[in-house]
C-alpha cells in the first residue's frame, strides 16, 4: 500500500494518522507501535542532547518484507513515523528526510496556534493538506 | 449562507450580505438557491428606504436586543424550511426567514427588528444583504412552511443579525450588487471596528497581539474551538503565534463571518491577506461607536486615551529613538505604542516606518516576521541626523581637555608674541616652550581675556576658546602642573623670553588687529595641539607597554624557576 504518516507525542499515542489509501489502518497501527520500540532505542542510544537535523532523523527503523518504517523525533520527543511500501524503491533517503522536515515544520505551525493544546489530536486542515500533498507525491 | 459564503469566502461583507439577501429572495421566489439565480432580475426589496449610515446600524443595538425576543419562533421554522430549501444550513437565511415570517403586515417592524439586534459592524453589512432578500421574499412569498425548529438559539442569533441587516440600508442593495461581490472583503466600518478591538487588546496598533490574548478574545465569540483553531490557522499567515493588525482583522472578520453562518474557507481569501489589508488600511479611522459584544473596553475612550498618550510620547519618542532600539518584543511594542499616530494615517505610517525601521535595524530576534512597511528611509534619515550631532561634541571636549593648557598657552603666547613683535616661531616645537614660559607670567585672568579675544578671529579660535573656557576650570590645576613642568623644563631657555612676555600683557590691545599673524598662530596652535596629543598618547602607550614588559618578565622568571625545579628530575 501507500505511505502512512503517524505523529505521536512522548506518551506514544497517536496524534495524527494519515494513510493513503485508508484501509489497513489497523495493520499500520500495529506496525507503528512496534516501531516505537526501535525509536525509543535509538533515542536512548543518542545520549547527548544534540540538536541536529541528523539526530532528529532516525532513518530506517526496520524493514519488513512489505514495507519500510522511517522515524523522526523532534526535540520535544514528538515522533513522526512513516511507513512506506517496500516496492516503492524510488524513495530516497533525502526525500524521506525532506518529508519529515515538512512534517516538522507543519507541526510547529500547529503549535503556534493558541487554540491548539499539545496532546490534542491534530485537526488542522493546513496540516492535513500538507500531509496529503506530500503523500500524493510519493504514491 | 453557505452559498453566498462559499462564494465570498469571508465574513459577511456588504456584498456578501446582499448576495445572501438575494439568495433568500431567490429562494423565496422559488428559484434554486444558487449564485446564478441571483444574477437574475429579482424583484427589488420593498423595504422602506433605510439609511445606510453605519451609525444607524450601530446605533440601534439596544433596539435590536429589545426586539430580538419578539422574533417568533415561527420564523425559525420558516428558516428551517428555507434551509431545507437550500439544502444547507444557512444561518443568514434563518434570520432572513424570521423577518419574513413575521406578519407581513408590518414591514416596518421588520425593519425595527433588524435594527434592534446589536452585533458587530459586519453584522450591519449582513443586515443590508439580508434586508433586501427579506423584502423580496416577503413581497413574493408569504411562506409559512413547515418548520422543523431545528435551529434553536442559533437561528435566533442569526435572526438577530439578519434582522439587523434587514433594517439596514436597503438602499445599498442595489449598489451592493455592483460592489465587489466579496463577502470576504472588509468594509471600512468593519475595519475600524476591528482596529478598535485590536486597540483594546493591544494599544500599539503596529505591534502584535499574543496568542493567548487573542485566544481569550476570540473564545468570547463562543465559536467552537476547532473552528477558532482553523480561523487562527487561516489568519496567522506567518505562523508566529501572534497577530498583527491585518492578521487580527482577518481573524476577526472570519469569526464574524462564521458567526453569521458563513462557512470558513479552506484558504485565506485574498482580501484578507495581511498585505492586502495593510495596503487597504491606509485610511483614516472612523470614530464609530460600536457596540461590541466581545470586548468590554470602550473603543472611543481608548482611542482618546491613546491619542493623548501617543501625542505626548511621540515627541519623546523621536529623540529617544536611538535609545529605544533594543530590547525585546515587548519593549518594541511599547515603543510602537508611543509612535503610533492615531490621528492621521500618514502620520501613522510615518511613525510606523520610523518605528519599523528602528525595529528592523535593531534586528530583533523576537520579531519573527518582517514587516511589510514602507521604506526605512525616514529612519535612516533620522538616525543619520541624530548620530552626527553626538560625536562632534565629544571630541571637542576631550580635545579641549587634552589641549586646554596648550591652547591657552598657545593663544596667549602667539598673541603676545605678535604684539611684542616677535618673529613667529618656525617649528611648532619651539613656540610651546616660549609660550609655556610666557604663560607662567600672565595671570589666569589675563589668560581668559586673551582667550576671549582669540576666538573672535576665527572658528578655530572660537572652538578652541570654547574648549579652553570649558576646560579651564578643570584644567586649571592641570595647567598649573603643566606650568610647573614647563617651568622646570623651560626656565633656562625662557629666561630671556620672560622679560619679553612680561611686557606682552601690556600690548594686549593690539591683538585683534593682527589677523594674519593670528592665522599663523592658529595653524601653529593646531599643530602644537596635535603634537601634544600625539605625545600624550605615545606616553601612555609607552607606560602600558612597560607594564606589560614587566609582567612578561615576571612570567618568564616564574617559568624559569619551574624549569629549574623540573630539570633535576629529567636529568636523572
Amino acid at each position: 500500500s501507500e505511505p502512512v504518516s503517524f505523529v505521536l507525542p512522548p506518551q506514544n499515542y497517536p496524534l495524527y494518522i494519515r494513510s493513503i489509501p485508508t484501509e489497513n489502518e489497523l495493520k499500520f497501527h500495529y506496525t507503528v507501535h512496534t516501531s516505537l520500540d526501535v525509536v525509543d532505542e535509538k533515542i536512548s542510544a543518542m545520549g547527548k542532547a544534540l540538536v541536529d537535523q541528523r539526530e532528529l532523523y532516525l532513518g530506517l527503523l526496520y524493514p519488513t518484507e512489505d514495507y519500510k518504517v522511517y522515524g523522526y523525533v523532534t526535540n520535544s520527543k514528538v515522533k513522526f513515523v512513516m511507513v512506506v511500501d517496500s516496492s516503492n524503491t524510488a524513495l530516497r533517503d533525502n526525500e524521506i528526510r525532506s518529508m519529515f522536515r515538512k512534517l516538522h515544520n507543519s507541526y510547529t505551525d500547529i503549535m503556534c496556534n493558541p487554540f491548539y493544546n499539545p496532546g490534542d489530536r491534530i485537526q488542522s486542515r493546513a496540516f492535513d493538506n500538507m500531509v496529503n500533498s506530500m503523500m500524493m507525491q510519493v504514491c | 449562507t453557505e452559498v453566498c459564503g462559499a462564494k465570498r469566502v469571508g465574513y459577511f461583507g456588504p456584498a456578501q450580505f446582499y448576495i445572501a439577501l438575494k439568495l433568500i429572495a431567490a429562494a423565496q421566489s422559488g428559484f434554486p438557491v444558487r449564485i446564478e439565480s441571483i444574477k437574475n432580475e429579482l424583484p427589488l426589496p420593498r423595504f422602506t428606504a433605510l439609511k445606510n449610515d453605519s451609525e444607524v446600524r450601530y446605533g440601534t443595538p439596544a433596539e435590536l436586543h429589545g426586539v430580538k425576543f419578539q422574533v417568533p419562533h415561527a420564523t425559525l421554522e420558516k428558516i428551517s424550511y428555507k434551509r431545507t430549501d437550500e439544502g444547507d444550513k444557512q444561518e443568514p437565511e434563518s434570520p432572513l426567514m424570521s423577518p419574513i415570517c413575521s406578519p407581513p403586515a408590518s414591514p416596518s417592524t421588520y425593519q425595527r427588528i433588524p435594527l434592534s439586534y446589536g452585533y458587530g459592524k459586519s453584522r450591519s453589512g449582513l443586515e443590508q444583504q439580508h434586508g433586501a432578500p427579506y423584502e423580496v421574499r416577503h413581497s413574493t412569498h408569504q411562506q409559512d412552511g413547515p418548520l422543523s425548529g431545528n435551529y434553536g438559539a442559533k437561528p435566533a442569533l442569526a435572526c438577530s443579525t439578519v434582522n439587523r441587516s434587514l433594517s439596514v440600508e436597503r438602499e445599498q442593495q442595489d449598489s451592493s450588487a455592483h460592489y465587489s461581490d466579496d463577502p470576504w472583503r472588509i468594509t471600512e466600518e468593519q475595519r475600524d471596528y476591528y482596529i478598535n478591538q485590536f486597540r483594546s487588546l493591544q494599544p500599539d496598533l503596529k505591534s502584535f497581539i499574543s496568542g493567548s490574548v487573542a485566544k481569550n478574545f476570540f473564545t468570547k465569540s463562543k465559536l467552537p474551538i476547532p473552528e477558532l483553531s482553523h480561523i487562527w490557522e487561516l489568519s496567522d499567515v506567518d505562523c508566529d503565534g501572534a497577530l498583527t493588525l491585518p492578521e487580527f482583522c482577518a481573524a476577526f472578520h472570519l469569526v464574524v463571518a462564521r458567526k453569521n453562518g458563513y462557512q470558513l474557507p479552506e484558504t485565506l481569501p485574498e482580501t484578507l491577506l495581511p498585505e492586502y489589508l495593510q495596503a487597504a488600511s491606509l485610511k483614516p479611522m472612523h470614530d464609530c461607536a460600536l457596540f461590541d459584544s466581545y470586548s468590554e473596553s470602550l473603543p472611543g475612550g481608548q482611542q482618546t486615551r491613546d491619542f493623548s498618550r501617543t501625542e505626548v510620547r511621540r515627541s519623546e519618542e523621536v529623540p529617544d529613538k536611538p535609545a529605544m532600539l533594543q530590547d525585546g518584543k515587548k519593549d518594541d511594542k511599547q515603543a510602537l505604542t508611543v509612535s503610533t499616530a492615531l490621528k492621521t494615517i500618514p502620520k501613522e505610517f510615518q511613525h510606523l516606518t520610523v518605528k519599523t525601521a528602528a525595529q528592523e535595524s535593531n534586528v530583533l530576534k523576537a520579531r519573527p516576521r518582517s514587516r511589510s512597511y514602507s521604506s526605512t528611509s525616514i529612519e535612516d534619515a533620522m538616525k543619520k541626523g541624530e548620530e552626527p550631532p553626538t560625536p562632534p561634541p565629544r571630541p571637542q571636549k576631550s580635545h579641549s581637555r587634552a589641549s586646554s593648557l596648550d591652547l591657552n598657552k598657545i593663544f596667549q603666547q602667539n598673541t603676545q608674541a605678535v604684539r611684542s613683535g616677535w618673529l613667529p616661531p618656525p617649528p611648532p616645537a619651539l613656540p610651546p616652550r616660549p609660550s609655556v614660559s610666557q604663560t607662567e607670567q600672565p595671570s589666569e585672568v589675563e589668560l581668559h581675556p586673551q582667550m576671549n579675544r582669540v576666538p573672535s578671529q576665527a572658528e578655530e579660535n572660537s572652538s578652541a576658546k570654547k574648549e579652553v573656557v570649558l576646560a579651564q576650570p578643570p584644567s586649571k590645576p592641570a595647567r598649573r602642573k603643566l606650568r610647573t613642568e614647563a617651568q622646570g623644563l623651560e626656565t633656562p631657555e625662557l629666561s630671556p623670553t620672560i622679560n619679553v612676555t612680561s611686557s606682552v600683557p601690556a600690548v594686549k590691545p593690539h591683538l585683534p588687529v593682527q589677523k594674519q599673524s593670528s592665522k599663523q598662530k592658529r595653524a601653529i596652535q593646531t599643530a602644537i595641539r596635535k603634537n601634544k596629543e600625539a605625545n600624550a598618547v605615545l606616553a601612555r602607550l609607552n607606560s602600558e607597554l612597560q607594564q606589560q614588559l614587566k609582567e612578561v618578565h615576571k612570567e618568564r622568571i616564574a617559568l624559569e624557576t619551574q624549569l629549574e625545579q623540573l630539570r633535576p628530575v629529567t636529568v636523572l
